[in-house]
């Protein structure tokens, strides 16, 4: 049996997406995460559990507290990912900010963002990734801040460039970076991606359709902000980030 | 998950959607100390080791996981300094000696173990919770490693599960000071994973 086609891959995805949209009319909740199991990303075949996730409800549970970080963890140099080499790395060159909101819309303070990238060319600063774009020495692609007052992050990067893979023949990630957030709780971390509106490889892409709400995965496109490019420097996007799970503040609250 | 409810009635915002870590974190996420909340060496310092396994048995070679923690006296406040660095340099100058902070973070090797260097944690919370993330896996995943602390009262969790499910949060002690915790993403033995409401 050969590697599978972007047509079964794509047929897939359909199925998958047909199969959600039947069970929200049948009453099940709106599925903001995607399901761990998710066929179209062969991956995840060996990778997910089978039983169901034991459901813990306590008040005094460590995860309602997390790990805690300042400005001893970050150098004004992380958030700039442009300027961590002696030359200027190729591409477009992007400012990319946000909000991170918890869900009841309280700004997530003081907390670490970490992003990582592929160059402008689709290749990312590692070794085991074997696709033969260039690699730029002026370019890492690992970036680090510290949320502000506000709950907001900036970063200076270049636009990283769409890349290939093995899931399937002809497999092509769309434009992305990696995205690690922490919260005002371990139970709100939050490892994701962040895309580029209007990418013609949103269809094809088994993990970004491995949402298969279509709100919410319209909610990991970022917007194109004209206000946010800065003249003579950069294009602007503006992605806004809400963390989800409980945090003990919210069971003070009454919230739980 | 079932979301939480406001009191106010006022909705609460859509969650932003998770995805995996993918292959390519190793040159961002893992910091050197990353998995020594203490200096290694420190004679109360304890050994969290272990094996990442999918649901063939394979070992996984590119999971990432993290630990958080209470302190040995039971507090859960944290302290920055995880990843503290040097402002003139901008590299990073290892941990301050008497600031535990409470998180680890590891990547697998090529035969997926990892091995975390910590204190243990209090009898009131005799745990170290545990995120895990792999290439593979679209959304991280939620466990908890116990060690068997002194003292440690009967926990509600552990109570609860069938004694066979029950032994994959129970890390093994082993000599020097060393706690095996393996995890196994599917399959036989597989790990209890917990969703937190
Ligand atoms: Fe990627």
């Amino acid at each position: 049996m050969g590697d599978p086609t972007q047509e079964l891959i794509s047929k897939e995805i359909a199925e998958a997406r047909d199969g959600y949209a039947a069970a929200r009319a049948g009453g099940a909740p709106e599925g903001h995460h995607p399901d761990r199991g998710y066929l179209p990303y062969r991956s995840s075949a060996l990778r997910h559990p089978h039983n169901p996730l034991e459901r813990v409800a306590d008040p005094d549970a460590v995860e309602l507290s997390g790990p805690v970080f300042g400005v001893t963890d970050v150098t004004d140099w992380d958030a700039d990912l442009t300027a961590q080499h002696v030359g200027e790395p190729l591409g477009e060159r992007i400012t990319v900010t946000g909000q991170v909101l918890d869900r009841a819309g309280r700004p997530v303070r003081g907390q670490l963002v970490e992003i990582w990238q592929a160059n402008a060319s689709g290749r990312y600063a590692h070794q085991r990734d074997r696709h033969p774009a260039p690699l730029d020495p002026n370019f890492t692609g690992a970036g680090r801040c510290l949320t502000d007052d506000e709950g907001r992050y900036t970063f200076t990067t270049v636009k990283p460039g769409a890349y290939p893979w093995r899931n399937h023949v002809n497999a092509w990630r769309p434009a992305h970076i990696h995205f690690s957030l922490f919260g005002a709780a371990f139970t709100q971390r939050l490892v994701t991606q962040m895309y580029f509106p209007g990418d013609p490889l949103f269809a094809y892409d088994p993990i970004l359709q491995s949402v298969t709400d279509d709100a919410a995965r319209q909610r990991l496109v970022a917007a194109y902000d004209h206000d946010l490019s800065v003249p003579e420097f950069s294009l602007g996007y503006r992605w806004d980030i809400v963390l989800d799970g409980p945090t003990a503040t919210w069971i003070e609250e009454g919230r739980a | 998950m079932t979301p939480p409810q406001q009191t106010s009635g006022q909705p609460l915002l859509p969650p932003t959607p998770a995805q995996t870590v993918g292959p390519f974190y190793g040159y961002a996420l893992p910091f050197p100390g990353g998995p020594e909340a203490v200096p290694p060496g420190r004679p109360d310092a304890i050994t969290v080791h272990g094996v990442v396994y999918d649901g063939s048995g394979a070992p996984i070679p590119d999971a990432l996981l993290e630990f958080w923690q209470a302190d040995p006296d039971g507090t859960r406040s944290g302290a920055p300094g995880s990843l503290r660095r040097d402002p003139v340099t901008g590299g990073f100058l290892g941990r301050h000696p008497h600031v535990f902070t409470g998180f680890t973070r590891v990547a697998t090797d090529a035969d997926g173990g990892y091995a975390v260097h910590t204190l243990a944690p209090p009898s009131s919370a005799p745990y170290l919770a545990v995120a895990v993330f792999a290439r593979g896996l679209l959304h991280h995943l939620y466990t908890r490693a116990y060690l068997p602390v002194d003292g440690a009262a009967d926990d509600a969790l552990l109570g609860r599960l069938a004694p066979e499910r029950r032994a994959t949060l129970l890390a093994v002690p082993g000599p020097d000071r060393t706690y095996r915790f393996d995890v196994r993403l599917q399959g036989e033995n597989e790990t209890v994973f917990l969703e937190h409401a």
